[in-house]
């Protein structure tokens, strides 16, 4: 350590030497300013990366929870919502988003581009590089949120549904939420008070839970979800380790999401964090495995995953605003939450992967647990500490209660909103080109009905089907064409 | 004794297994098959190109029992398999000379299927 601050100062005296200018003090610590403002740049960079590779995240754990006839249609779901998202928050979203305007929506930064006047009085300013960084940051951020809404519709939904859907969410249902929380809308003062959802416990997991059970409720069950008598039966996704990579790539994916949310590697905010994100995570894992196992006696390993998920998704609110004891707790919580909902809910309702427990409870404990847990270190400006240090130490219980009814608030805004507007959607694409694949369509699976081919061909098609050279076999094979040499009609050439 | 051979879509199994283990049939067995028929294959595309599948996946269920239950067995098949649509697919009745149970060494009628409850193993 010793030897590498002594390298610094050498170097630092060299670029004295060799710059000239650079030897007066203030100009150094100008430069200094700068090139920390350029780090924490890169750090915002490095986490906008990770919270897209989430979306590998989201590909694998829907992918490994369905059946092997609706794989492919996971991995199209992800790259046309991607890319539909992306131009929707560019021309529209960022701008009701972060464009300042009223408590509602903003009303600057449409069609984002350089020189671009965003945001009105004081706090306009011009459209700069580092902006373009914060911008897709905002984006990685909606985009998680969208595909947190396909968790219930697996194996039925009809693929123009994902289409019309992404583009209403990117365009104006995360971005109404996103302005009213964090872009200075109704949510970020309520008699003094703002909501605190440090990265989007409501804004981001809420909001896509709540859009999920909006498509659940008029999309209905999987064929064979419910017998006779309306008891669900259990539909096996077909891989555990798709499901286990998925998970863990979300895992590290949500250093990004949370740590990113600081914007700064500086001060002691940005590493706690990271650890209380970690500390929520592993706690997740704890609470949901230890409450299946006292329930069923086994270990299961989705119900460890969703556990995983159930921890991060409820240390995404209070992450920035708890200390470290309070993590653990938080992910504990969120771990027995999502076992038990998961449970409740597959009685009434057909939701694959568990994105209404995961997502949606767990999203709203992590928003309350800030009015719960919330530190008088680290809170926002104007917010009261937790309700915990209201009865275990000296902060204002009233004040303290005031603060877990803002955040209450917040979960009630963000649900209203987005089910309002998600229904709506809905009821009108199933009213058009349909929601729902046919019955037939079904049972065939997503992938021939929809894409026209099948995401695992050697398990729906024999291998002596293949293209194999022979005028019998329907012509010559293409170049690449699987493994001609298994087949027995080629055995019988010449 | 007959054997009772149908080919039946995947989505008819559950329904006719239910209705024929309530009358008395739990012994049955189940092959995943690839066939075809008069239905048409179905065209698979694959970066841009196509390759037609003309074989389908199908389940070949297999029942052996009593003479006297084979009227049984056969309605309950169609009842649960038939949708109308081509593809649904054709039973085939076989006479079957002899039976025996691997366990005791038994044969004929009594091993086929189930005839007292206290065979039901708990």
């Amino acid at each position: 350590m010793k030897k590498k601050l002594g390298l610094a100062v050498a170097l630092t005296a060299l670029a004295a030497l060799v710059l000239p200018g650079a030897a007066s003090a203030e100009s150094l610590s100008e430069t200094v300013a700068a090139k920390a403002s350029e780090l924490d740049m890169v750090w915002v960079a490095v986490a906008t990366v990770l919270v897209f590779l989430m979306q590998a995240g989201f590909m694998f754990l829907e992918i490994g929870f369905s059946r092997q006839k609706n794989v492919g249609t996971g991995v199209a779901k992800v790259l046309v919502n991607l890319a539909i998202c992306t131009v929707a928050w560019w021309a529209v979203g960022y701008g009701i988003a972060e464009g300042g305007g009223n408590d509602f929506f903003g009303t600057s930064g449409f069609f984002f581009h350089f020189d671009q006047v965003v945001g009105q009085g004081e706090e306009a300013f011009n459209v700069a590089g580092p902006d373009a960084m914060l911008m897709l940051f905002g984006l990685a951020f909606c985009a998680v949120s969208l595909a947190i809404v396909w968790g219930t519709t697996l194996e039925r939904i009809r693929f123009g549904a994902y289409v019309i859907y992404a583009i209403v969410f990117g365009a104006v249902i995360y971005p109404l939420i996103a302005h009213a929380v964090w872009g200075g809308g109704l949510l970020s003062d309520i008699g003094g008070k703002p909501v605190m959802d440090f990265a989007g416990s409501s804004v981001v997991h809420l909001t896509g839970a709540v859009g999920a059970l909006a498509a659940l409720l008029l999309l209905g069950a999987r064929r064979g979800k419910y017998d006779a008598d309306g008891k669900p039966r259990v539909i096996p996704g077909h891989s555990m380790p798709l499901v286990g990579l998925g998970v863990i790539i979300l895992w590290i994916g949500w250093f990004g999401f949370n740590g990113g949310s600081t914007f700064e590697t500086s001060g002691s905010f940005f590493g706690e964090v990271m650890l209380n994100t970690q500390l929520a995570a592993a706690a997740g894992v704890i609470g949901a495995s230890l409450a299946i196992w006292l329930k069923s006696r086994t270990l299961d390993v989705g119900m460890a995953g969703n556990g995983a998920i159930a921890g991060l998704v409820g240390i995404t609110a209070p992450s920035g605003f708890v200390e470290f004891w309070a993590a653990p707790i938080i992910g504990f919580v969120a771990g027995l939450i999502v076992v038990f909902a998961v449970l409740a809910i597959d009685k009434y309702l057909d939701d694959p992967v568990g994105a209404l427990s995961a997502h949606g409870l767990a999203g709203i404990w992590g928003t309350l647990a800030v009015g719960i847990f919330g530190s008088e270190r680290l809170i926002s400006e104007g917010a009261a500490p937790g309700v915990w240090y209201a009865i275990f130490g000296d902060a204002s219980l009233g004040s303290s209660l005031g603060q877990l009814g803002v955040q209450g608030l917040a979960v009630a805004f963000t649900f209203i909103v987005v089910f309002a507007i998600s229904i709506a959607t809905f009821a009108m694409i199933k009213a058009t080109i349909g929601l729902r694949v046919s019955p037939e369509e079904e049972d065939a699976g997503i992938d021939i009905s929809e894409h026209g081919m099948y995401g695992y061909p050697e398990v729906f098609i024999p291998q002596p089907e293949y293209s194999t050279g022979l005028k019998t076999g329907g012509g010559p094979a293409p170049v690449g064409s699987p493994a001609p040499a298994m087949s027995p009609m080629t055995s019988t050439e010449s | 004794m007959k054997k009772i051979e149908a080919f039946i879509r995947h989505e008819a199994f559950e329904p006719i297994r239910a209705e024929l283990l309530d009358k008395g049939f739990p012994s049955l067995s189940i092959i995943e098959a690839k066939g075809s028929g008069r239905q048409k294959g179905i065209v698979e595309r694959y970066r841009g190109s196509t390759l037609t599948v003309n074989v389908g996946p199908q389940l070949k269920l297999e029942v052996v029992v009593e003479d006297k239950d084979k009227p049984v067995v056969v309605e309950t098949i169609l009842k649960h398999a038939r949708t109308g649509e081509v593809g649904d697919g054709k039973i085939f009745v076989l006479p079957v000379e002899e039976a025996i149970r691997i366990r005791t060494g038994e044969g004929g009628e009594p091993v086929l299927q189930l005839h007292e409850e206290s065979e039901i193993p708990s």
